[in-house]
């Protein structure tokens, strides 16, 4: 009984619920970074009472790190650097991988053989070792983490792009267009572009992430932002120094609110997918 | 030389451009982005300008930027990566003695994520739709969602210190390093060749929680790849036939059905290889694992240029290598492939 109910649900939850369900864990993340001042019991960053590596208590929920610093308050405050730097990298990377994108596969030939060959050299390379180096480079902070992850993932939008473009630009209406005497540039923007947005918008949700693991590994490494400033990768990695006496809250609830938030964007990815493309649902009788 | 070989060339031809871009892609990024290898080997701002003035001179950093270039491409194909201003040794010699660790390491995280991989997207294409198809769904989502270093330190908390019977790191127990003089750097291998069954088992020990937490993250994607390669493959009359005959359901799946997903999920597999490498180095640092990852992390913290850019090259020189071999895997177990 409970079985089939349980396979019911999920079946459900399967098609549009996804997104459904996404959308609200995303949501509710952002509203909680951007009222975190409202929300957070204790200062992130200050010092507040005694009480040093408490586990979980009801006065810390989450426990405290060795600093005495309230963990469910890190968390809280902790989703804005990795929420601002995903979005906003995966964002120029989008706007630069399409433009690149629809030029290479509506010009052909030479250019598009180019622009392919070099964004799949790009494309072969870890995505984390490159951003790494990137970052590395230019220094590390907000400005270097945004730069370096908007440039690994380029790439991404532009075989996307590159593929629709390739094919619409086959088809009778962008033919019409030619014909009525249209430029270009005008074809590209009024009759291919709209017609990629579509498989843009699932890859874009699962951009943010795999943009967001990123962002996380970098800070985890020690490339993010200066210490005392709250920020989930940062956090993990200094709990990983009081692993070894057990003190497991440093850790765990950082991770967790990363893969929610991932979860999140991943979920609705999915939801995007399944709607734009029915095939994937496809059912074997 | 039959038309396999002559495959195999054209292949390499063709790898030579992807090469090319990449070192040059690298070069970009180290040389002309803002930034110079002098001040970060000095330490910034406060060196003095002399020596800055000196540095720039001995490396060649004050001519035009092409004619740095082709210095550069120069080098790399004569094997001269520079010396490492951490070791003190040539970055090739570093780089070589390191990539055995990383190596091993990935290979049996792909091991794992294969096995992992294949077997659910295999149940899972069996139970379409069913329970277990839908739960391996969601596993793979969250697969794609868990930062590595976050499972491996879950892994070691749970194993290492509150079961305490998996060790936290490294690849051997400091006391048996000491004593321990490898062949190949390959320790797996060593200790076979070497005989000593103890040492495998700790070697093995060391190894098991990094590669399967490298392993597990990676298995989401390959089952995924299975599910759907497979899900096309048992749709196929032939399938159909081989069940009318009356062979068995297994016999069906195992032999007639994987054989043909196979192709895509080898694929799949080795252009996952070359993406491990960002993996390990989350994995190495997390496990205190002396790979490459890790030689570059500190080199980075070091300000070693040289030896920061040599493992780059690296990188790509392997990457492109993988590449290749993956292409004429795919053209020796596809027959539909001309050569």
């Amino acid at each position: 009984m409970l079985a089939k109910w349980l396979v019911a649900r999920i079946h459900v939850l399967s098609k549009q619920h996804l997104m459904i369900i996404g959308m609200i864990i995303v949501g509710s993340i952002i509203l909680i970074t951007v009222l975190a001042p409202f929300i957070a019991p204790y200062d992130p960053v200050n010092y507040q009472d005694g009480g040093r590596l408490e586990p979980p208590s009801l006065k810390h929920l989450l426990g405290t790190d060795q600093l005495g610093r309230d963990v469910l308050s890190r968390i809280i405050y902790g989703g804005s650097v990795p929420l601002k730097v995903a979005g906003i990298a995966a964002l120029i990377a989008l706007v630069t991988g399409m433009i690149i994108g629809l030029f290479s596969g509506y010009r052909g030939g030479i250019t598009d053989r180019t622009f392919s060959l070099m964004m799949d050299a790009m494309y072969s390379f870890p995505g984390l070792i490159l951003a790494i180096v990137i970052v590395a480079t230019l220094g590390a902070g907000i400005f270097g983490m945004v730069f370096a992850i908007s440039f690994v993932y380029i790439p991404t939008y532009f075989r996307v792009v590159r593929g629709q473009a390739l094919q619409i630009r086959e088809q009778e209406f962008v033919e019409a267009a030619r014909a009525e005497g249209a430029s270009g540039f005008r074809i590209l923007l009024k009759h291919i572009a709209p017609n990629t947005v579509n498989s843009v918008m699932a890859v874009l949700s699962f951009n943010i992430a795999d943009a967001i693991l990123t962002e996380a590994g970098l800070s985890f490494l020690g490339f993010g932002l200066p210490p005392p400033a709250p920020d989930w990768g940062f956090d993990i990695s200094n709990g990983q120094r009081f692993l070894l006496a057990g003190d497991w809250w440093l850790i765990t609830f950082a991770g967790i609110a990363i893969i929610v938030l991932c979860l999140g964007f991943g979920m609705i990815g999915e939801g995007i997918s399944d709607l734009i493309n029915p095939k994937r649902r496809r059912k074997r009788a | 030389m039959g038309g396999i070989g002559k495959y195999a060339f054209t292949r390499l031809l063709l790898t030579i451009p992807m090469l090319f871009i990449l070192l040059t892609l690298v070069f970009i990024i180290l040389r002309v982005m803002p930034g110079n290898p002098c001040l970060s080997m000095l330490g910034g701002r406060n060196a003095p300008q002399s020596a800055i003035d000196r540095c720039i001179k001995q490396y060649d950093l004050n001519k035009p930027l092409y004619l740095q270039y082709f210095q550069y491409l120069g080098n790399i194909a004569r094997g001269n990566f520079g010396t490492s201003i951490r070791t003190g040794r040539p970055v090739v010699k570093d780089v070589f003695d390191r990539f055995p660790a990383t190596f091993e390491l990935a290979i049996f995280s792909m091991l794992i994520a294969i096995l992992i991989g294949m077997f659910t997207g295999i149940f899972a294409s069996t139970h379409s739709d069913r329970l277990a198809d839908h739960s391996l769904r969601i596993f793979n989502i969250v697969s794609f969602a868990m930062p590595i270093y976050w499972v491996g330190l879950m892994a070691q908390l749970i194993f290492a210190v509150k079961l305490g019977i998996l060790p936290v790191g490294g690849r051997l127990e400091p006391i048996t390093a000491a004593y321990f003089h490898p062949i190949t750097k390959f320790y797996v291998l060593d200790s076979i060749l070497q005989k000593n069954w103890g040492l495998l088992i700790e070697v093995l020990k060391h190894l098991f929680l990094p590669a399967l937490t490298l392993g597990l993250v990676q298995s989401g994607f390959l089952g995924r790849i299975s599910r759907s390669s497979m899900l096309e493959v048992l749709d196929k009359d032939y399938v159909t036939t081989a069940r009318s005959k009356g062979l068995r359901e297994r016999i069906v799946i195992y032999q007639h059905a994987l054989k043909n997903a196979l192709i895509p999920i080898v694929t799949i597999s080795g252009l996952q290889f070359a993406l491990l490498l960002g993996g390990a180095i989350l994995t190495e640092t997390t496990f205190s694992w002396p790979g490459l990852a890790r030689y570059l992390l500190r080199s980075i913290d070091a300000r070693d240029f040289f030896a920061l850019q040599g493992t780059i090259v690296f990188f790509a020189i392997f990457i492109s290598t993988v590449n290749l071999i993956v292409d004429v895997i795919y053209s020796l177990i596809d027959p539909r492939v001309k050569y």
